[in-house]
């Protein structure tokens, strides 16, 4: 959707303000909240896709001026309310009016470690070959969907050059629905900077976009 | 955000030992020293790099690092003709297994809207100004594919083992905002 998370290329923001020896947290509740998101999605219960497409499903308005984690929490809260998990009024008081309802599984602490560096890989068999080789010239679809999307603004419509084929990977526009997987090829896409910004941009920049065979067509060399 | 444990603990989606370990796992023992120690093998292993920068992933794995948010890891090389920037404009892909969860400004919409469109410009609020004969790369992480910097070695330590390079590759190294650090002096 073309939500406020699709940020490349706006001006305004001001600058990027680093800061000096960041802890990994900056308040108990971000611990809580991190270890929560990452706890629920582990049920499988929904995708991280889906969590994804809940977080930028936010008003822009509120999108912008939430912190990560507060985005995170906001998206959290709405995933486990739509998919029945909880109410609305259990999450706000704390109390259960009824059993919970059955999830795939639990995150239990003695399986966190090798669960984890197992990771949750999102490669899968293509369904057929690639369509495009390195060095082909392709053209990023001039396409809005209003769901879940992994093709940002600021190369819809413009043309660049395959530089890896990485194989065929969940497609995320799909998965955010649970509408399937759907393994679409997966390419490594080069724009010269003058191509997405215009001939007064940085002639000795580039700029690699992860894109999906589907946001993609051909283009004559 | 107590209440809403509180119900999810209660309703047995979630354990709360389990929910305790993933805070220490990600505030003690993942992080960019596991990077750094990545970096400092492929600068002394002339091999090793070739793997890592062939097929990111099993290469670090073979320091027994990977995992979540690190699942295809890809290896971008800085050069004398090359700076390599990785961001992702979308949401807050990092990978974490080499990196450790991301900064707050990795995830604030000042980087993630620029590093596209004016990548120099951001480069230098960290201090970091290239000759405009370097050519930028901008790596987006659009897709699960997570981008690691492999910041050029500094000068002067020839000889030095994998340890004590280590201590020489920041975090921001190996995201693009920064360089490894010189020796004896700070990250340039």
């Amino acid at each position: 959707m073309n939500g406020a998370q699709d940020l490349g290329g706006m001006h305004g923001f001001g600058p990027v303000r680093p800061e000096a020896d960041e802890p990994v947290f900056h308040a108990p509740w971000e611990r809580r909240v991190f270890a929560l998101a990452m706890a629920m999605g582990f049920t499988g219960t929904w995708s991280l896709d889906g969590s994804r497409a809940a977080r930028e499903s936010l008003p822009p308005a509120e999108y912008l001026a939430s912190s990560y984690y507060a985005i995170w929490l906001k998206a959290l809260e709405r995933q486990v309310a739509e998919h029945g998990l909880a109410t609305e009024a259990e999450m706000a008081s704390g109390v259960a009016s009824g059993p919970g309802r059955p999830v795939a599984r639990v995150l239990t602490a003695d399986i966190l470690e090798p669960r984890f560096r197992a990771g949750f890989p999102s490669d899968r068999p293509a369904q057929g070959p690639a369509r495009f080789a390195p060095e082909a010239w392709v053209r990023a679809r001039n396409r809005h969907p209003v769901g879940h999307t992994r093709l940002p603004r600021y190369v819809r419509g413009r043309r660049g050059r395959v530089l890896r084929v990485h194989g065929a990977f969940v497609l995320p526009d799909t998965n955010a629905l649970k509408a399937g997987e759907n393994p679409d090829w997966l390419y490594t896409v080069a724009f010269d900077a003058t191509e997405l910004w215009g001939p007064e941009a940085d002639p000795n920049q580039q700029v690699m976009v992860e894109m999906f065979e589907r946001y993609l067509d051909p283009e004559a060399a | 955000m107590r209440a809403l444990e509180s119900i999810l603990v209660e309703k047995g989606y979630v354990d709360p030992a389990a929910l305790d370990a993933l805070v220490e796992m990600y505030e003690t023992k993942i992080g960019p020293h596991n990077g750094a120690r990545v970096v400092a093998r492929a600068w002394t292993d002339p091999d090793y790099r070739a793997r890592l920068l062939a097929d990111a992933t099993p290469a670090i794995a073979e320091l027994d690092i990977g995992g979540r948010g690190g699942e295809h890891m890809v290896v971008v090389e800085n050069t004398a003709e090359v700076h390599n920037l990785v961001v992702c404009t979308l949401c807050s892909c990092y990978p974490w297994p080499v990196l450790g969860l991301p900064p707050v400004w990795y995830k604030a919409p000042p980087y993630r809207a620029r590093a596209v469109i004016d990548p120099r410009g951001v480069l230098a609020e960290f201090g970091l100004t290239l000759p405009g004969s370097t050519r930028i790369a901008v790596w987006d992480s659009t897709a699960e594919t997570r981008y690691m910097v492999l910041p050029r070695r500094p000068a002067g330590t020839e000889g030095w083992d994998e340890a004590r390079l280590a201590a020489l590759v920041t975090r921001d190294a190996m995201i693009g905002t920064g360089l490894a650090r010189a020796p004896g002096g700070a990250s340039a």
